[in-house]
């Protein structure tokens, strides 16, 4: 009898499990640190993605998606490393959605989800050094990397007519990144950078780097830093002492702040960060206000693209298990297929599961290239009249 | 050969900037170095002290200008600052209550006093993002330049701009005055007297009838008005956002510790000791040289001692030195 009973709840078990089980997904972000105010709106993107994919009861049977969060801290690599690890040793999660900042998600990357085998898409690191970093085929970004944001920033300044320019970046693995990737296009173009200054974020006094900066000149200061960030303070101080009047702002630094802290003073800037002129973009900022939260954050489409990206993966392979659906997530990202926006999630699933093939476009115009990286659309941005507003698309 | 305008350009990019730096942080430092003296441990909670009497000003000062009133051409955050300081009086005074006097009726080692004021820190930390949020804020109204680059150009005539902002003749003005009143104070009045004899002195202080109590009282209000009066100067100056806030204490602590720690003239010499070096070493004299140079003989290179990112580098290489030859600082506070 008593045999019996344990035969008859393994069974139901089993059943259970193969029908539909309780997806937990990671998402391992920096709230807390330089970026956490960000990360909300880059989190509940993630979220939105994974409600939307619960509620419609398509995914592998009926499975539901239960997200975890984790602090990456963006700056902290020990401490970023350990919250991934609890997320796979003891959470058990099947795949992260994350992480934000470049250099912990390397550290991520190295220490816990290669080991492991966990599948990690992250929406934000856009360091050149990761499309090279040893993955095992396990880590994707929706964010392009700044190898090509280089290349369109030279063109842009280019395009302008602008020779020499000064440089500053923000210290980490996404400012160095970035700084060296457009120096050495910018050169390359015959242009001539007069000085690259590093500045540390969340700092109290950035007169010394903008002396240098002025000392140096050059026709433009480019910015490679962050808005909330040590970015708005070499602007800020970079405006009161005269020392520059025209900025380019790469993607870190546009952002809604900008018109609030600056407006007319930097009238005649420019910049670009990546977006298209798709319609899913519009799509999920309705879908992001409905949920109540802003879905023009920096990266909030981005998140919901890679979490999107993880289960729509899971549904072409069948299969919960990071090594099983890893090699699908090119495929549902890109052609051929049926196009795929925000908030069509349970159409996609449905696709899937009859055996379809579809093409994820999502929130940000996904498309995976390479090493499973965003191919990189930009806007480029003008301000006239105290805005910023999108003058074309690159 | 043309000296006026190496003259402006040193000004405008090191000596204007480094001398509103260098008075925020002296500020801040003085809050520092009289816990130090007088409650006998370093308050790592000071950062946030400030970030907590900004928050405070940041909020009344929003409430003032939804009733419409303005304080002119200057910055409205200083009709609420009074009432900040107040609101932050009250907080320091609740946490002494609830959390230090414990210790100190414990008669805890200092060293167990700094961890327990870390924690306080983390809390503050946690009270300050759950009021005003952890985004960057700028609440600086009114006029905004004392004398602007195309002002002084016009003026002038010469090539090179000289910018004072309002904020930076504010902060120096302010400090000067938060200063005078706290040497006023401590020289002159009975309790300032008592503060004084009190870190000199603990047990022959209260032999001769000082009440320790008060003394600390008195102490925490001093500290939370200098701490909410630095943390508003230096958001009026640049913006506010509470980490930036509780990084500023790694430069307030090096500025009290250079100047002697315990010693409010070394805690004032020691926030410009430590400005004035993370600007001028990191800075390029390019520009400078170039005017002063006979024509033809402008430099090429920058003429920097040391790349920028190495400003912090300076600061610490200072405190080392000042530690390893004086360990009481430039002006004789206690060894730490």
């Amino acid at each position: 009898m008593k045999k019996l009973l344990m035969a008859t709840s393994a069974v139901a078990m089993m059943s259970t499990a193969a029908f539909a089980e309780d997806v937990k997904i990671g998402v391992i972000l920096g709230f807390t640190g330089p970026l956490e105010s960000i990360t909300p709106a880059m989190g509940a993107g993630a979220e939105l993605a994974m409600k939307e994919v619960s509620e419609s009861g398509m995914l592998l049977g009926g499975s539901t998606v239960t997200s975890i969060r984790a602090d990456s801290t963006c700056i902290d690599a020990g401490a970023a490393t350990t919250a991934a690890e609890r997320l796979v040793t003891a959470d058990k999660v099947n795949a992260i959605m994350g992480a934000d900042c470049s250099g912990v998600t390397g550290a991520i990357l190295a220490n816990v989800a290669v080991p492991n085998g966990v599948v990690m898409i992250s929406p934000s690191a856009t360091s050149p050094g990761l499309s090279t970093a040893e993955d095992n085929g396990l880590f994707f970004r929706t964010a392009p990397s700044d190898a090509r944001q280089g290349v369109i920033m030279t063109e842009i300044l280019a395009d302008k007519g602008v020779k020499s320019v000064a440089l500053t970046y923000t210290n980490n693995d996404y400012g160095k990144g970035l700084a060296d990737a457009f120096q050495a296009a910018f050169e390359a173009d015959g242009g001539a950078v007069t000085i690259t200054a590093a500045h540390e974020d969340g700092k109290a006094d950035y007169s010394a780097e903008v002396g240098a900066l002025a000392s140096a000149g050059g026709e433009v200061l480019v910015v490679a830093g962050y808005v909330d960030q040590g970015g708005s303070g070499i602007v800020r101080s970079a405006l009161d002492t005269g020392a520059f009047e025209t900025f380019y702002f790469p993607d870190g630094m546009v952002g809604q702040k900008l018109n609030e802290n600056f407006g007319g003073e930097i009238n005649g800037s420019y910049g670009a960060y990546p977006g298209t002129d798709n319609a899913g973009s519009g799509m999920f900022v309705e879908l992001a206000t409905a949920a109540g939260f802003d879905g023009t954050g920096a990266f909030a489409p981005e998140s919901y693209d890679a979490a999107a990206l993880i289960m729509l993966a899971m549904e072409a392979a069948k299969s919960s298990n990071s090594a099983d659906f890893m090699g699908k997530v090119m495929d549902v990202a890109n052609a051929p297929g049926e196009q795929i926006f925000p908030g069509e999630l349970a159409k996609g699933l449905e696709i899937l599961a009859a055996g379809g093939d579809i093409d994820y476009v999502g929130a940000s115009a996904v498309e995976l290239i390479g090493p499973g990286e965003s191919a990189g659309n930009y806007q480029e941005i003008l301000f006239a009249d105290d805005v910023y507003s999108t003058i074309g698309y690159r | 050969m043309d000296i006026l305008n190496a003259l402006v350009a040193l000004a405008n990019y090191v000596i204007v900037p480094g001398l509103a730096y260098g008075a925020q942080l002296a500020l801040g430092a003085l809050g520092v170095t009289l816990i130090y003296g007088i409650l006998r441990f370093s308050n790592f909670a000071h950062g946030d002290t400030m970030a907590f009497g900004t928050a405070m000003t940041i909020i009344l000062t929003n409430g003032l200008l939804a009733l419409g009133i303005t304080f002119g051409p200057l910055p409205t955050a200083l009709l609420a600052l009074p009432f900040a300081i107040m609101l932050t009086c009250v907080l320091v005074l609740v946490t002494d209550r609830v959390v230090y006097r414990f210790y100190r009726a414990q008669k805890a080692d200092p060293v167990i006093l700094v961890i327990v004021s870390m924690g306080v820190m983390f809390i503050m930390n946690g009270i300050v993002r759950f009021t005003i949020g952890v985004r960057d804020i700028q609440f600086a109204d009114g006029e905004r330049f004392i004398m602007s680059v195309p002002t002084f150009k016009k003026l002038t005539g010469l090539q090179e701009g000289l910018a004072i902002k309002t904020t930076q003749g504010i902060t120096v003005v302010v400090a000067m005055i938060a200063v005078a009143l706290l040497f006023w104070f401590l020289n002159k009045t009975r309790t300032g007297k008592s503060m004084r004899a009190f870190s000199d002195n603990e047990d022959l202080a209260l032999l001769s009838g000082i009440n320790p109590e008060k003394v600390v009282m008195v102490t925490w209000m001093i500290v939370a008005a200098l701490a909410t009066t630095a943390g508003v100067l230096y958001g009026l100056d640049k913006s506010f956002k509470a980490f930036t806030y509780f990084q500023l204490l790694l430069p307030i602590f090096a500025s009290a510790v250079v100047g002697g720690l315990g010693n409010p003239l070394g805690a004032i010499g020691g926030g410009f000791v430590i400005a004035f070096s993370e600007v001028t070493i990191t800075y390029a004299f390019k520009k400078v040289i170039g005017y002063m140079a006979p024509g033809g003989w402008e430099p090429d290179s920058l003429v920097q001692l040391l790349s920028t990112d190495y400003k912090f580098a300076v600061s610490f290489a200072i405190l080392i030195i000042v530690l390893l030859f004086k360990p009481t600082g430039l002006f004789k506070g206690q060894s730490v």
